[in-house]
């Protein structure tokens, strides 16, 4: 007998069954090119937690990975398939760009930091709010409108950077340098001005808005009335209009949060790492947020922990290209497209097979409980 | 003026050849999407076939071989997105983006483990390739005025698969109007459930269409490593699926105005490389890349209804759910 | 004689739900035969093992007299088997020829499929008088005549058992008598007829024998002529139910609702309601009568301030709206206007929420927050539900089960509970019934005749006739959009309603 999964089931056992099957796939395919797909995973590991500052790179990357997630992920809640996070992260790192090479030299850097953090924000809050217009106001389907936008954000970067933006005397597309002082500062530098001597990495203080972005999707989505309303809208638009509410004015907050959340994502990258703006900062971090919000469920404890698995498999990559001749950091790109694919397409493969095994559980539990009974009896 | 002449029908004769893979895809496209099933995996098929069929070209040799073994890696893709979106009632969306995904890391992974070149494969010889095709009297006819220009540089001198890729519409075309497998084809895309109570299986036309797109995919695949190019280089659809997808769209998922489109949007591309690093007066360098970026552009106004509107299939993007 | 069709110990599970609990059924050749039952009774699963849609769990089939293992609608069609379904298996944008040939072409090629379709079909329209236009687009055609599509469909494969599921719901009572006209004809060819319907006028006016389910059982086989409406009306619930109206006469107190000139336009040439003009008072049900897709739905919209109208005025109490200046839905309840919409489903709830979720739509604002007015606690939605719940006895009465677990009777009552909550002077309510149990359907019928006899004004529009009649104080009947006639409870008959119904003044 099948019997429906209990809530605490779907939500802990299934997602770790779908990634499961994933790495399963992975290691196959690592053994059929001759590796040992466990010395693979070993390599991994330590490249990613154990090697002096590993951890920091592990975070460094997970930070990306937390911003695109919940960009995500609140669209979802939507049920909006925001694909743009590539392209609203990339216009976030050129709003930052702009705001820093005009103002650095007349504002102090702290103060250019300030307004760089909202500008980020709004800039992919207004490459993502223009495929919610289209999407709300004119009928076009958000997934083919958020790609097409991320093609066009690359072109004026390359416009851009090629172009006006890109530093004198250069031959490469970037920026200038940032003024000194105008970076987030690096978590290890915290670490030892406060006397914890840590090791140099890239982790710098976005985790921590990271973090507390997180925390604040999290009470927007169930905390609040606005919330309320885009869950509702996720899933009967024709209900929130009876509400009194326009789908069409939902949707376009929506995007902007989810465009803004990705545009942030260029605070760890642009003023966090690189001080200038520089072409392709994003390396496909935005698709990378689409594994991660479906393996987090679209629960932001859930993002930031698929967050951590993917830091750990992107910095665990880097190591593989030291270790092995054969296997590179694209085996971490496979990996990331067999997760999308079972915890997202496959997703409810293993339910039915689950189903049968938590219902033959469930009956042998109440027999010998039956049982119980009459021996009592 | 003979110069620019010649200038236009080079041009002319560039678009058709970066307009081939476009074609093939975008008649997938409408293969598969007709029958209800969204397939943003165009781009991640054409990169797995193009690097299946430039490994097969230098290590065995044969053009054909290698024609055939991309097409048949592309419908496997198909298959896993059918088993995903159809036979599980996945996203077709996320399933597509999960090839697309796994496409660019399977290619370099399994490149550089059997050629070590970095993810590329080596260059292949021209008996590897599939070779443009001279047609009889095309030197000859080359010194005659207008005609003969156009008939030795345009319709002369273009390998099998550009051939091919033409003819895929015509069949494309006919297929989904002419004929009873059409019919249900676009019945399935509009009204599953009409066609379920027909007594036709959903599924099955839905496996079948899907496994079409595999197969036109697999061409254009094969076209962009052993046709058009020498040999494998990472990522080198780049985002050539996407604009194909595009111009089904722009072509309202229909067979002639999608090549139309196909042809457009090759036309951009070539014009592009040809004024590449041209001076216009007060603008400095040709923004070529302001270009480039024009299909997309350009299919962004389209679905926003600004220039006709597109209106898809309607079950699409749907799974078939029958029992409640 | 052997039966054209005999099932036997027929049973099919979804999940928990037992849907077909050992049915029997024997159709004598060349009856029409009805099965009626309510809402969730099994019909619509058994005729779908019937036509190979689902497949049952257990149980034996015979047609004709031959064991039949059908698994598929393919299988069906070849045993002779054609059903209409109660929502039409059209594809909107292919022609009549299209969508009658589709799946039964016969040719690879279409055009030589087409020409013999062509040929087969003219005589088949002659013989049942069956006409239709072979080359309209289906989507442009009139349900009623989409239906003809349907069964013609069904004779173009050679049906000689025709299922029709629930295939008076959209059209009017002439519409309907011209069906059944149609369904006597083809008895007359030998056509063997099952009728699902849960409308036992039809039953007794149509069928020669009927069959009764309930709650997934069959409940009795009997002879039409041998019972009444009453006896199967008690058979379909399991106990006897009050079938004569619950209406009495009204305190009718002033004018509260006052429609003027209220017109909507979708295009130049396309008017969807023209010249509304009628006032509700407190105290009065006002009953808006006419097939499914003549304005009502629109007109109930309008006046619930989620569609703007192109034209004309309304006032509830003394506010006034405008075309030019309309309402949105949160200011139409602020001036004590309810709304229960017509599709529960889409509107009235949002499905995967919890009860305490929609106990809230639109009046998220009245749920006290606890940190401010932009946040919602999860505590005080629950505690607002399930006072709710007790007040309208829903059940199970648990305020954090997702809400497609209830029954739609159980659903319905939520809705309702929540929009009474407001107490409104005003109630807009839409197919107050649909899809719900007899059980809720005799609560919530007293509740609206409660509300009334304390001065709420009620707009209330159904498809269902017989509800109409049996509440309403006026009943106002649409067609195409205008409002055909008022008629007062007293002299309303299903004659004169049909007829205005119809179109016919």
């Amino acid at each position: 007998m099948r019997k429906p999964l209990p809530a605490w089931v779907d939500i802990s056992i299934m997602p770790l069954i779908n990634i499961a099957a994933a790495f399963v796939v992975a290691g196959i395919i690592i053994a059929l090119i001759g590796e040992n797909p466990f010395t693979a995973l070993a390599v991994m590991i330590k490249g990613a937690f154990v090697y002096k500052g590993a951890l920091g790179y592990t975070l460094y990357y997970t930070t990306n990975f937390i911003f695109t997630g919940l960009a995500v992920a609140v669209a979802f809640h939507a049920m909006l398939f925001n694909i743009g996070g590539e392209g609203q992260a990339m216009i976030g790192g050129l709003g930052i760009g702009f705001i820093v090479l005009s103002l650095d030299p007349i504002l102090p850097p702290l103060l250019v930091i300030l307004l760089a953090i909202p500008v980020a924000a709004i800039f992919g809050a207004i490459w993502g709010v223009i495929p919610g217009w289209l999407q709300a106001r004119r009928g076009s389907h958000i997934v083919i409108t958020t790609i097409m936008f991320n093609f066009i954000a690359s072109s004026i970067m390359v416009w851009l950077l090629a172009g006006m933006l890109m530093a004198p005397g250069q031959m490469s597309p970037e920026t200038r340098h940032f003024a000194d002082g105008v970076s987030l500062m690096q978590i290890h530098h915290i670490g030892n001005a406060l006397g914890w001597p840590m090791a140099r990495s890239p982790l710098n203080l976005s985790f921590v808005i990271a973090l507390i972005a997180a925390v604040a999707v999290w009470v927007l989505i169930w905390r609040t009335r606005l919330g309320y309303i885009i869950r509702a809208t996720g899933h009967s638009e024709k209900a929130v209009i009876y509400a009194g509410h326009d789908p069409a004015r939902i949707i376009m907050i929506v995007m902007a949060i989810s465009g803004g959340l990705a545009g942030l994502m260029a605070l760890n990258e642009i003023l966090g790492v690189q001080e200038r703006v520089i072409l392709n900062f994003t390396s496909g971090y935005g698709f990378t947020g689409i594994a991660v919000a479906l393996m987090g469920r679209n629960h932001p404890f859930g993002i930031v922990l698929a967050s951590l698995l993917f830091g750990a498999l992107y910095q665990g990559g880097a190591e593989l290209d030291f270790e092995f001749q054969t296997i590179t950091r694209e085996m971490v790109l496979m990996i990331q497209g067999l997760i999308i694919l079972f915890s997202g397409a496959l997703a409810l493969m293993f339910v039915p097979a689950a189903e049968r095994i938590y219902g033959k559980l469930a009956s042998a539990d109440r027999s010998s409980d039956t049982r119980k009974g009459e021996q009592n009896g | 003026m003979a110069e620019l002449w010649l200038q236009f029908v080079l041009t002319i004769d560039a678009t058709l050849r970066v307009a081939t893979p476009l074609i093939l895809c975008a008649m997938a496209g409408i293969f598969s999407e007709r029958s209800g099933i969204i397939d943003i995996s165009l781009e991640g098929k054409m990169l797995l076939s193009a690097f299946t069929a430039a490994s097969v070209a230098a290590l065995y040799g044969s053009p054909f071989l290698a024609l055939g073994c991309a097409v048949i890696v592309s419908m496997l893709f198909s298959l896993l997105h059918g088993f995903a979106c159809i036979t599980h009632r996945g996203n077709q969306v996320i399933s597509g983006l999960a090839i697309n995904i796994l496409a660019s890391g399977l290619t370099v992974t399994v490149g550089i483990a059997i050629f070590a070149q970095g993810g590329q494969t080596p260059f292949l010889m021209s008996e590897q390739r599939f070779s443009a095709i001279t047609l009889p009297f095309a030197e000859t006819a080359r010194h005659i005025p207008v005609f003969g220009t156009i008939y030795a540089e345009v319709i002369s001198g273009h390998n099998l698969l550009v051939w091919i890729a033409l003819l895929s519409v015509v069949i494309t075309g006919y297929v989904l109007f002419r004929t009873t497998f059409g019919l249900r084809l676009r019945a399935v895309g509009e009204k599953p459930e009409a066609v379920d109570t027909a007594g036709i299986s959903v599924t099955l036309m839905r496996y079948q269409a899907v496994l079409i797109a595999g197969f036109l995919c697999g061409i254009a695949g094969a076209y962009l490593s052993i046709a058009h190019g020498a040999g494998f280089v990472r990522e080198m659809t780049a985002g050539k699926g996407y604009i194909a997808l595009a111009a089904m769209i722009f072509g309202h998922w229909r067979p002639v105005p999608a090549l139309l489109a196909c042809l457009m949007f090759g036309f951009l591309e070539a014009i592009a490389a040809r004024l590449q690093g041209v001076e216009v007066p007060f603008l400095g360098p040709m923004p070529t890349d302001l270009i480039l970026v024009l299909p997309y552009v350009l299919t962004v106004i389209l679905l926003a209804g600004f220039i006709g509107r597109a209106v898809p299939p309607r079950s699409i993007g749907q799974p078939y759910i029958k029992e409640r | 004689m052997p039966f054209a069709v005999s099932m036997s110990g027929i049973c099919k599970r979804f999940g928990a739900v037992t849907a077909n609990d050992h049915i029997d059924l024997n159709v004598l050749s060349g009856d029409i035969h009805g099965i009626v039952g309510e809402n969730g009774a099994g019909k619509s699963t058994l005729v779908s093992i019937l036509y190979g849609f689902y497949t049952a769990d257990s149980g034996t089939t015979e047609i004709a007299g031959i064991p039949y293992t059908h698994n598929t609608p393919a299988d069906s069609i070849a045993a002779g088997i054609g059903m209409v379904h109660q929502h039409f298996m059209l594809v909107p944008n292919f022609t009549v020829l299209e969508n009658i040939i589709l799946g039964h072409e016969g040719y690879k090629q279409l055009s030589k499929s087409m020409d013999q379709a062509r040929h087969m079909l003219s005589s088949l329209s002659q013989q049942y008088g069956l006409d239709v236009d072979l080359d309209a687009q289906v989507g442009d055609l009139p349900v009623s005549l989409q239906q003809r599509v349907e069964i013609l469909k069904a004779l173009y494969r050679d049906a000689r058992i025709l299922i029709l599921d629930e295939p008076t719901g959209v059209l009017t009572p002439q519409e309907t008598n011209q069906l059944f006209d149609i369904l006597r004809a083809l008895k007359k060819q030998g056509v063997t007829i099952l009728l699902i319907t849960h409308k036992l006028r039809e039953i007794m006016a149509a069928t020669d024998h009927v069959s009764v389910m309930r709650g997934g059982r069959m409940i009795a086989h009997l002879q039409t002529a041998d019972t009444t409406p009453d006896q199967l009306a008690e058979l379909m619930v399991g106990r006897p139910v009050q079938v004569q109206k619950q209406w009495h006469k009204a305190n009718k107190g002033a004018a509260i609702v006052s429609v003027k000139d209220v017109q909507l336009t979708r295009s130049k040439t396309q008017n969807l309601l023209s010249d509304i003009t009628f006032t509700v008072h407190a105290g009065e049900i006002l009953g808006i009568a006419g097939v499914a897709g003549n304005g009502q739905s629109e007109l109930l919209n309008i006046l619930a301030g989620i569609i703007a109208p192109t034209a004309g005025h309304i006032s509830y109490h003394d506010h006034h709206i405008d075309a030019g200046n309309p309402a949105d839905p949160q200011k139409i309840k602020s001036l004590g206007v309810a709304h229960v919409p017509e599709d529960r489903h889409a509107s009235g709830i949002v499905l995967p929420f919890t009860a305490a979720e929609n106990a809230a739509l639109g009046y998220e604002k009245n749920v006290s927050g606890g940190y401010g007015h932009a946040f919602l606690s999860p505590q005080s939605l629950r505690a607002r539900c399930a006072k709710l719940m007790q007040r309208f006895d829903v059940r199970p009465a648990d305020p954090n089960l997702k809400s497609s677990l209830f029954s739609g009777g159980n659903q319905q009552k939520l809705v309702l509970a929540r929009e009474m909550s407001a107490t409104p002077s005003v109630l807009l309510i839409g197919q107050p019934t649909r899809g719900v149990d007899i059980g809720a359907i005799e609560f919530i019928h007293q509740q609206l005749i409660d509300m009334r006899d304390k001065g709420c004004a009620i707009i209330l529009v159904s498809v269902e006739l017989d509800e109409i009649m049996s509440l309403s104080d006026r009943i106002m009947v649409m067609n195409n959009g205008r409002i055909m006639g008022l008629v007062e409870q007293a002299t309303a008959n299903v004659k004169d309603i049909g007829l205005l119904m119809a179109g016919v003044q």
